[in-house]
């Protein structure tokens, strides 16, 4: 869906930037002459940057990704088997790479098998409320209206609270569990993809390509789905990788505060919690999984920034 | 038009959006599964008291009537009552918010301190040094959850350099300060990310705004440039996004009060999902609600006094 539709949104952008230039070239050639060119050149090398950005973001959630999903394979260890004989051994000890935690439990398959978890809200999460957000924004842009004004109203109303308190609410109320907390994001998190996307609906609806959608007869469903969301999609993929950053350090600040997975169970946030317990002795079971942590939230960051480039080249 | 001329609908505005806090508040005790006099009650629970709760809720009563009990009571300062500390849901809160504040301000000024000089000069030597440093240092930080930098703070501060506490609010103005200083910078530090980004931003476009020319063709001296046309404005396109963020940052506190073992608002919350202490939950949800809320009053306050456009753009 987004590569398709990034792809008409790159045709149509593109005919009004050259309406501009062409403008442009009335006023002054020569000197916008080179001016143009000297922008090309920049723009190209940046281009060229932009996808290095997207593709190390890319290749490290990749590694994310195998490493989670192949955890029998690289470890042999399983990460809930209590070895009272091992407590607290330190990295790089033999068989235990990373070390173990106060039970004996290899600290190298937790994070793996955990991180299982993670990625799972990390996704799940983010796309879910990424779906829902734009349809939302999209029908509230398109109406107008009443249904545009309740829903607004509703949105400003999530954003009056401080997310992370709401969602602790959520939680609390309906018992902690991974089950609930997704329910809590879900509740909360399609707010900033609904306001985004009825900003760009509501602008994207009095362009000359939509009135004419519009004029051949066709319907609202297929003019907001077909012609409208295709052209404005961007900013909110742009958006949902800044929120899966969010997201996965949502997860384990849930999981930190006891809120999200529930031991035994392998989660970054609990390792981290559990590990703090044991700060003055054995430095790696809190700082370890929190690498982990960065690591897939540096990802989603760099593959939100080469996006943006990316998707916005064809604007300019 | 007066300079806050649009501050009489900014207040209705702010009316309506109390209303559906307290709506949205009221709700969540709905979330609960099965009965809220029973859950509320937990193993305090005798038939009396089940009473005195169904008819305090009024949950015999149809829901429209429900919530107008429960305005009732909020406007008699009254929500509800704990059964676990054995005392009134407000009188516990009361005893939890010093801390809290203390450090949402310490770390907003933290933040400034750490972000104006840094994003300041980001923006005047693009490319140079420090832009370079604090581009890869925020990228980072962006991707680290909050309470694991203050758990890696603690390792270098408190563990190996013996340089603050791990844990605790101190006796005194001076105590505090020192106590909190280590959680404020934990906060801040999550804070500096967005406003270096801002200031580096807005530093830019100033510096190429045309009255900065006129000042220098004026002959005004660089640094009298820098101070008074470019650090001004740069300072005031940023006022918005720290008021916004502002908001972003209790969520932090609620966090890095848990790492610090903090008697705050943020560690009562926690505390009280797991005692299941409901009408705590609700009230420091709705207190948190309503902070935002003024403090997104005041930004918009401080805005129109610094620029006196800002209110007259919204006014008209």
């Amino acid at each position: 869906m987004s590569a398709g539709g990034t792809g008409s949104g790159d045709l149509s952008t593109g005919d009004l930037t050259t309406g501009g230039m062409r403008a442009a070239w009335a006023a002054s050639p020569s000197e916008l002459l080179m001016k143009a060119a000297a922008k090309a050149a920049s723009r190209r090398r940046s281009t060229v940057r932009r996808r290095l950005t997207l593709i190390a973001g890319l290749v490290m959630l990749a590694i994310a990704i195998v490493a989670v999903l192949l955890a029998p394979v690289l470890v042999s260890a399983s990460p809930t088997t209590i070895d009272a004989l091992h407590p607290l051994a330190s990295p790089l000890t033999a068989g235990h790479l990373l070390g173990t935690d106060q039970f004996g439990r290899d600290v190298l398959a937790r994070i793996l098998y955990g991180g299982r978890i993670d990625l799972a809200i990390a996704f799940g999460a983010t796309s879910v409320t990424l779906v829902g957000g734009t349809i939302i924004g999209l029908v509230a842009g398109y109406l107008g209206g009443r249904v545009d004004a309740i829903l607004m109203r509703l949105v400003d109303l999530f954003f009056a609270f401080p997310f992370l308190v709401l969602i602790i609410a959520i939680v609390a109320m309906l018992g902690p569990s991974i089950f609930n907390m997704f329910i809590a994001i879900w509740i909360t998190s399609w707010v900033s993809y609904a306001r985004i996307m009825r900003a760009q609906t509501v602008v994207a609806k009095k362009q000359q390509y939509v009135l004419a959608a519009r004029a051949l007869g066709y319907g609202p469903v297929r003019v907001m789905f077909r012609h409208i969301l295709p052209n404005v999609a961007s900013a909110v993929i742009i958006f949902s990788m800044v929120d899966a950053v969010g997201n996965i350090i949502l997860a384990a600040s849930l999981g930190f505060l006891g809120l999200g997975a529930q031991p035994p169970a392998p989660e970054w946030g609990t390792m981290i919690s559990d590990g703090q317990n044991y700060l003055l002795s054995s430095w790696w079971l809190a700082t370890l999984p929190g690498l982990a942590v960065v690591f897939v939230g540096v990802a989603f960051s760099l593959i939100g920034d080469g996006l943006t480039d990316l998707l916005r080249a064809g604007e300019r | 038009m007066s300079r806050f001329g649009s501050f009489p609908r900014r207040l209705v505005h702010v009316v309506i959006v109390l209303f559906g806090i307290t709506l949205v508040t009221f709700f969540l005790l709905r979330l609960i599964p099965g009965d809220p006099a029973l859950a509320i009650l937990g193993s305090s629970y005798t038939h009396t008291r089940a009473v005195a709760i169904d008819s305090t809720l009024g949950l015999n009563r149809p829901i429209w009537s429900q919530y107008g009990l429960f305005m009732g009571r909020l406007f008699h300062g009254n929500l509800g009552f704990s059964f676990f500390y054995n005392q009134a849901a407000t009188t516990v809160i009361g005893n939890h918010i010093a801390p809290t504040i203390f450090l949402i301000i310490y770390s907003a000024v933290l933040a400034l301190v750490i972000s104006f000089p840094i994003g300041f000069v980001s923006g005047l030597r693009r490319g140079g040094v420090t832009d370079q440093a604090s581009r890869v240092f925020f990228t980072l930080s962006f991707a680290m959850p909050g309470f694991w930098l203050g758990i890696i703070l603690i390792l270098i501060f408190s563990v190996h350099l013996h340089a603050f506490p791990i844990s605790g609010f101190g006796g005194g103005l001076a105590g505090h300060l020192y106590s909190l200083f280590l959680p404020a910078l934990t906060i801040a530090l999550g804070f500096s990310t967005v406003l270096v980004r801002s200031l580096r931003a807005a530093t830019i476009t100033t510096l190429q705004a045309e009255f900065i020319d006129t000042a220098r063709m004026k002959g005004v001296g660089w640094s009298q440039v820098l101070w008074r046309h470019v650090f001004r404005n740069a300072v005031l396109a940023v006022v918005a996004v720290y008021g916004v963020n502002l908001a972003y940052l209790i969520s932090g506190t609620v966090l890095v009060e848990n790492v610090f073992s903090l008697p705050g608002l943020g560690t009562l919350l926690v505390s009280s999902v797991s005692d299941r202490d409901y009408p705590v939950v609700q009230g420091v949800t709705l207190l948190f609600a309503v902070l935002i809320v003024a403090i997104n009053l005041l930004t918009d306050v401080v805005q129109a006094a610094l620029d006196p456009r800002v209110g007259q753009e919204i006014g008209e």
